[in-house]
């Protein structure tokens, strides 16, 4: 056996465990999913192939496009002011202060927490009986809001809850990208008479724009896929208001039995946030090539 | 109207002092070099009159205005970073015109300042490219317009030839020597190369351990260094240092080399009282190897370095003392050979056990 030969074969000897799993627990129910998206197939292993049926119920399914118009609106509620949130913070925390280094442990912390703890702490604070938030506002003399049980309140409150539970990884990458433009730019900037705005607008937040593009993407990709907080917190109600994409498809598959359905809106999810995200890769990236 | 003057500015970071008490005054037009090893405190002197680091005490001056209080862009000064710091998703142009919007110059004049300074470094044709598409010294030609354009008072150039390899290295010294007569402004360059410094300042400011250690011409500097440490850092390869003790002579001193020869030096006697140790400082230039069977002074050959005009012979005198001869053209030694050295005693300089210099009369 010759040398190359020999050192691919290494190489396929140390990818190869990998390889495997990834496609065992990735790549292999993938493809299964589509597969079964197009059967009507339920949890006992029923499978019978109906084509395209599924979609098409689902297009016209009034449950799934409240259940998509809600998602949508906690992603928007969510991805912008997290992202906007996230760099303030770590522009503020992006200094070798020892205060600095005790807050971004701080900030990073309600990342460890589980969804359940997540939930059962603004349960605590959101209900409308003894929260923290009903107290407060008895306090001030007015009337508790019933976060959880009025449609009006319940997908803020959510955005409330995930804003709170995923400040600390966008803050994380914030703080990586920041520390990755070289010291002496500003420098030179300070030297070039730059206001402070001047500089985050012209050197920070150019300089940083890979960062923000993964953070953004990342999120839209998560809060699309929200469906834990709904759950613990609210159960998808009252009356569906909360109930997101997520929900909805664990609802049908493990509530109602009927598998085929449930895959089918999950690719239909799957193709969505594969859209969304390149269409964002494409925003930021397209006047890149030009230049380069 | 005066230039920058340093009044006493001193700097340290917590307990550790790096600049203490430093006062220099530099004309409008001049080009100084800031020569010092790492950690001399040249750079931090540098950042101190750029406003990147404020001064703990003392007084900077520029034009007859204070500006240690202004904000280094509010300063009239320039800097042309080591590692040119342009900004990466600027293009050139974009980056020579940051600090000119800034300053809120009309956009014809910015357009105008851009094209000048294009033409004077030959990047006219690179204006619409990224810095990341450029080469070490277009990249540094950029820097330097960006400092151009500015039309400062002063340009601070912070280890400017480093990032060089030689051959554009000799060119871009030849360039600097001629921007300083194209731009109306001082000069400070930091360097620790001593060929940079000799080559292209008026004036030389060796810094070392925190302070000033000597101002003057690159002549006056290598001729006549302040102290022991001057005299060892410029000139290469350096000045060798004979361990020596002085004895009576006339009107000038006599001093005795360890082996016990002894050297008349054309150094006034005064301050060296017969019987002190002190050192002999010795350039290569004032060594030379002498005929064979000759009176002089035996070593051994250790490293023989020819630079092809003239070549160096770093001998090692019998009581293990390092000292360089130098011979003109292509020398035949070889390490290890064994010959003669005459010490060209007038050249000579004595530098007392505290590091002071005296150096020879100047022959009439």
């Amino acid at each position: 056996m010759n040398r190359a030969r020999r050192d691919g074969l290494v190489g396929y000897a140390f990818v190869g465990p990998f390889l495997l799993i990834y496609a065992a627990i990735l790549i292999v129910p993938l493809l299964m999913g589509i597969v079964i998206s197009f059967n009507n197939a339920d949890l006992f292993g029923r499978r019978e192939w109906i084509g395209l049926a599924n979609y098409a119920q689902a297009l016209g399914d009034p449950v799934l496009a409240q259940a998509f118009w809600n998602t949508l609106t906690l992603t928007l509620l969510i991805v912008p002011p997290l992202t906007v949130i996230a760099l303030m913070l770590a522009l503020a925390l992006n200094r070798s202060t020892r205060l600095a280094a005790i807050l971004r442990g701080v900030f990073f912390a309600s990342l460890v927490l589980s969804v359940t703890i997540v939930t059962l702490i603004w349960r605590f604070i959101l209900t409308p009986d003894a929260g923290l938030v009903a107290v407060g506002l008895q306090a001030a003399g007015r009337a508790p809001i019933p976060f959880l049980s009025d449609p009006d309140f319940v997908i803020p409150a959510l955005a409330i809850t995930t804003l709170w539970w995923s400040l600390g990884f966008p803050i994380m990458l914030f703080l990586a990208g920041l520390q990755q433009v070289p010291g002496d730019i500003y420098e030179a900037a300070a030297l070039d008479g730059a206001s402070r705005w001047t500089v985050f607008r012209r050197i920070t937040l150019p300089s940083i724009r890979r960062t923000l593009l993964l953070v953004v993407m990342l999120q839209t990709a998560a809060q699309l896929q929200i469906f834990g907080q709904a759950q613990l917190l609210t159960g998808g109600g009252p009356g569906g208001a909360s109930r997101t994409i997520v929900l909805y498809i664990f609802e049908v598959s493990f509530g109602r039995w009927v598998l085929g359905y449930a895959t089918a809106i999950a690719e239909l999810l799957f193709g969505m946030i594969l859209l969304v995200t390149l269409l964002q890769y494409w925003l930021v990236t397209r006047h890149e090539g030009q230049r380069a | 109207m005066s230039g920058l003057e340093l009044i006493d500015v001193s700097k340290s970071y917590g307990a550790t002092r790096v600049l203490d008490s430093v006062s220099l005054s530099i004309a409008p037009r001049e080009f100084i070099a800031f020569l010092g090893p790492s950690g001399s405190g040249k750079s931090t002197l540098l950042r101190v009159i750029a406003g990147l680091e404020t001064l703990d005490a003392g007084e900077i001056r520029l034009g007859g205005e204070r500006i240690d209080g202004l904000a280094p862009g509010a300063r009239g000064i320039a800097m042309v970073f080591q590692h040119y710091a342009l900004y990466p998703h600027m293009t050139v142009r974009e980056n020579m015109a940051f600090g000119l919007v800034n300053a809120g110059v009309p956009k014809d004049e910015i357009t105008q300042r851009i094209a000048q300074a294009a033409d004077i470094l030959e990047i006219g044709s690179q204006l619409d490219k990224k810095p990341g598409q450029m080469s070490g010294g277009q990249r540094q030609r950029v820097a330097i317009g960006r400092a151009i354009v500015k039309q400062p008072r002063l340009f601070l150039l912070d280890e400017p030839l480093s990032n060089l390899d030689a051959a554009l290295r000799n060119r871009t010294r030849v360039e600097l020597a001629q921007l300083r007569n194209r731009v109306d402004a001082a000069l400070i360059m930091v360097t620790h190369d001593q060929a940079e410094a000799m080559t292209l300042a008026d004036r030389i400011v060796v810094i070392n351990d925190r302070k000033i250690q000597q101002v003057g011409t690159p002549a006056e500097v290598y001729a006549r260094p302040a102290n022991a440490f001057v005299a060892r850092f410029v000139g290469s390869p350096a000045m060798a240092m004979l361990p020596v003790e002085i004895v009576s002579g006339g009107d000038h001193a006599r001093v005795r080399l360890p082996g016990g020869a002894e050297v008349q030096t054309a150094v006034r006697a005064e301050g060296l009282a017969p019987g002190t140790r002190a050192e002999l400082g010795l350039r290569p230039e004032a060594v030379s190897l002498a005929e064979p069977r000759g009176s002089g002074i035996p070593a051994t050959v250790e490293l023989v370095e020819r630079l092809g005009d003239r070549t160096f012979i770093y001998c090692r005198l019998a009581e293990g003392i390092e000292i360089i001869a130098c011979a003109p053209g292509f020398s035949p030694m070889r390490p290890g050979d064994d010959v003669t050295l005459d010490i060209h005693a007038p050249a000579a300089h004595i530098f007392t056990a505290d590091g002071t210099a005296h150096h020879p009369e100047a022959r009439p």
